[in-house]
């Protein structure tokens, strides 16, 4: 049986100087269904989506609710229509506490009750598991908690379209499980849910209906039996997908000489941020990774190589030489690289061009009193555009107004161009879609061929397996494993991460 | 309740009993303390003056003024921005109502009456809500850089202060001195005096108007809806506009209210001295700026008391006394220890904040 559609968005274009954002996009959503919006990184999902919150302005089109036209203008409109949202990035005030960010904005009467609020936040917070105090001050909460306080918040709201943006990306498995069941009783009430996600897994898990962008256009509608994975993933890519499997012939492990001096050798390196003394090397041409769950100490890892962190121990060699890397200067002067894992927080610098993005490390490199020209800036700048695909309307857009995949790349080219010896890639694939993926998995691989040391940490066991020759296994701020040849499998590295000698 | 899902929920590890304190309030909390201390010391170690509560009283009749512009002036600057027009405009207001009493001094040919007080309030009303309206569009709508804005804000009333009058001149107006001379005895804390008779502690009309305003920004900060858009705005103007606030008529609202408040502590301010002067109140703005800060409200927005910036204000005075009652009379040292003062304030809070936020890792 056909149920009733709730949202109807027809037609619907949006416009940026010199982007096609969206192009005559439909998107229908029904009473009770949960329905998965996918594409690429730049497909424009969360450009629909804030058309439809009223973020941005649509340039045609038209939507309609319950089969009644709405102009929504403003994210108020949106509220007070029944439309309430969960984004990608946390947009709850910091400074306030958790109960008023549940509520603000969205309660009747200018008078705040802050009794009635607490307790109200209180319940709310205790149904749903969420390890938060209502008169807690948001910002001393993690992120994971923020983002479920930003559901809270969302489902409290008598919604009768509800859009989730991306929620699960920095939940763990728990809580993303929560957050599916939580879902699963809206939709019995009837409430439709609109889906925006990476991960393929948790879109088969919950939903019914998938739509499908690609380059801000509708690729189509498909009821989910309809559409297998690999036939979903090649929609959103427009090609068929037949070179996941076997990205990694082309690189041969067999090539690196694990007799020879280490490009890059650690003793005995500690440093403040709860990880274990750890001994590390890495040779010319070898990819390696750092795994383990969440939280294990990966990321704490790399940073102390670079010195991002405060390194308090340790001997640390290149060539053979001993050096002293205090700073992440320091490590960039030895042509060690870092990327890294939260590229909006460490990366980019947002309102620069792209171009400045790219010649950044470079100039700090050479100084800031030996310019670089802007000819030959430019000329950096097109040539990396070039070479890594990175889609901008022209190397002097503001790189802020990329898509995440795009800006990962911007970064990527930033150290390329200054020519590293080592490159740390924390987490390159967070948030990016499975096209850019694989590009940037086939350019580490490309890069180690080269003759380039790689170290590569993914969340993403089966991308570590096909990009990693070596595996370094973490468990509670300790390395309890390496793993590299005939052991490198997914069940072997699961055994070791769980511990015990099976 | 929408959903129950009380059973199935994973048991969530118990979390320490108290939520802490909000930024807001761990500042207010500094900000007293240190009012506080320094003013027993100033009472142990400077004796006789201060130990009299007149001499409190004192610091109040002075800054009366200086408490209704640092509200405004916290009002804007936990929605994130900032005014610094208000010194100027102060100066402007006192000029206009001290013509406007005198008018029938200044140019006799053409008034024969002098000007009624309560028409020169109006006036002053009128200017303050005038700069805040105007400044309050350019800022909120046109989303002009709110410190541009009012710098022009302060070279316009600048200037027409000198063209409404170019000289200092005290007013004459007997009706107007009447209400400046107006004094509101405060029961039980009087002194007895070198002849032995008893004087009674005093506060001016002013110090009543400042602290009813003190009290009505308290209220409206902590319970009203606006008040905590202002927060939310100070927060994080794009997440507040996706919590469904309208972020535009918050900012709006701030500086309207900032220069309402310009114009009456501009009257305030014009009864306790009872002159026009083209550089009256001038750096008043950075006084303002300053007693927030020392009260506990952040530049960066978001964060801020207005029961902290009124005692900001009085912490500020309080060391210019001291520092003068040192025999330090001299305004560089007062303006040297203000330096110091701040510093040291905005060490202790960075410290204390950038520890509790350790603590949460």
């Amino acid at each position: 049986m056909e149920k009733s559609s709730l949202l109807e968005m027809r037609g619907i274009c949006k416009y940026f100087p010199n982007v096609r954002a969206l192009e005559q996009v439909d998107f229908t959503l029904r009473e009770g269904e949960i329905h998965a919006l996918m594409g690429e990184n730049g497909a424009g999902k969360s450009t629909l989506i804030k058309v439809l919150t009223g973020v941005y302005p649509k340039d045609g089109g038209e939507i309609r609710l319950s089969g009644k036209h709405v102009s929504i203008r403003s994210p108020q409109d949106a509220q007070n229509a029944g439309i309430s949202t969960v984004y990608q990035e946390i947009t709850l005030c910091p400074n306030l506490t958790v109960a008023e960010n549940m509520f603000i904005g969205r309660t009747k009467g200018q008078l705040t009750n802050w009794k009635k609020i607490n307790t109200h936040a209180g319940e709310l917070l205790d149904s749903l598991g969420i390890p938060a105090l209502p008169q807690q001050q948001l910002g001393s909460c993690s992120i994971a908690v923020q983002q479920m306080v930003a559901i809270a918040r969302a489902v409290d709201m008598e919604c009768k379209v509800l859009i989730l943006d991306e929620p699960t990306s920095s939940l763990d498995e728990q809580e993303v499980e929560k957050l599916f069941k939580l879902m699963l009783s809206l939709k019995k009430k009837g409430v439709g849910i609109i889906f925006v996600t990476h991960f393929l897994e948790q879109v088969y898990e919950v939903c019914d209906r998938i739509t499908v962008l690609r380059d801000g256009q509708l690729v189509g509608e498909y009821i989910i039996e309809d559409l297998p994975r690999v036939k979903l993933v090649s929609k959103m890519l427009g090609k068929e997908l037949d070179d996941m499997a076997d990205i990694k012939s082309d690189a041969d492990t067999a090539k690196i000489d694990y007799s020879s001096t280490p490009v890059y050798e650690a003793q005995k390196l500690a440093g403040t941020t709860g990880i274990k003394p750890f001994d590390f090397a890495i040779r010319k041409g070898e990819v390696n990774g750092f795994t383990g769950l969440l939280g294990s100490g990966r990321s704490e890892c790399v940073r102390a190589i670079y010195g991002a962190d405060k390194v308090t121990g340790g001997i640390v060699k290149m060539d053979g030489k001993q050096i002293n890397i205090t700073k992440p200067l320091d490590a960039m002067k030895h042509g060690i690289f870092y990327l890294a894992e939260d590229r909006k927080r460490d990366g980019i610098v947002g309102d620069l061009s792209v171009r400045e993005n790219i010649i950044l490390a470079l100039q700090v490199l050479k100084g800031f009193f030996r310019p670089i020209s802007r000819a030959q800036a430019e000329a950096f700048a097109d040539e990396y555009i070039k070479l890594l695909k990175i889609k901008t309307a022209s190397s002097d857009t503001p790189i802020k107004s990329l898509s995440g995949g795009n800006q990962q790349k911007v970064i990527l080219a930033r150290w390329l161009l200054a020519n590293p010896i080592y490159l740390i890639l924390d987490e390159p694939t967070r948030g990016i879609d499975i096209g850019t993926k694989i590009e940037i998995q086939k350019l580490v691989l490309k890069l180690a061929a080269e003759g380039k040391s790689v170290t590569f940490i993914s969340s993403e066991i089966d991308e570590m397996l096909r990009t990693c020759s070596r595996l370094i296994v973490m468990r509670d701020g300790r390395v309890v494993g390496e793993l590299s040849g005939e052991d490198l499998t997914q069940n072997k590295i699961m055994a070791t991460i769980a511990g015990g000698e099976s | 309740m929408l959903f129950t899902m009380n059973t199935n929920a994973p048991q969530v590890p118990k979390l320490k009993k108290r939520a802490g304190l909000t930024d807001t309030n761990l500042l207010l909390i500094i900000t007293i303390a240190v009012f506080v201390v320094m003013y027993t010391c100033a009472v142990a170690f400077l004796g006789e003056g201060f130990a009299k509560p007149q001499q409190f009283f004192n610091i109040l009749n002075e800054n009366a003024y200086m408490i209704i512009l640092s509200c405004g002036m916290t009002l804007v600057m936990i929605t994130g921005g900032i005014d610094i027009s208000v010194g100027q405009v102060t100066s402007l207001v006192a000029m206009c109502c001290a013509v406007y009493l005198d008018r029938n001094v200044l140019y006799p040919d053409k008034f024969s009456e002098p000007g009624a007080p309560f028409v020169a309030m109006l006036i002053a009303l009128g200017i303050g809500l005038g700069f805040g309206l105007v400044q309050g569009f350019l800022v909120a709508y046109l989303e002009i850089q709110p410190f541009i804005v009012t710098l022009a804000g302060l070279f316009f009333a600048k200037g027409m202060t000198t063209i409404v009058y170019a000289k200092q001149f005290n007013v004459a107006n007997e009706a107007f001195k009447n209400v400046k001379e107006t004094r509101i005895e405060v029961p039980g804390l009087g002194s007895t005096n070198r002849l032995g008779n008893y004087v009674p502690a005093y506060v001016e009309i002013g110090v009543i108007v400042a602290i009813l305003i003190v009290v009505l920004l308290f209220a409206l900060l902590r319970w009203t809806k606006t008040g905590r858009s202002f927060y939310a705005v100070g927060g994080n103007n794009q997440s507040a506009n996706m919590l469904g606030i309208n972020v535009k008529r918050t900012k709006f609202i701030a500086h309207v209210m900032c220069g309402l408040l310009a114009g009456i502590g501009g009257y305030v301010f014009f009864m306790h001295v009872g002159s026009g002067s083209p550089s009256h109140a001038s750096g008043a703005e950075m006084n303002a700026i300053a007693s927030s800060i020392v009260g506990g409200t952040m530049l960066t927005g978001g964060v801020g008391n207005i029961a902290g910036t009124f005692f900001g204000v009085l912490s500020m005075s309080t060391i210019k006394i001291i520092v003068a009652s040192l025999g330090l009379d001299e305004a560089w040292w007062t303006n040297i220890t203000v330096a110091a003062m701040l510093c040291i304030f905005l060490l202790v809070q960075s410290i204390i904040l950038s520890r509790k936020n350790k603590a949460k890792k």
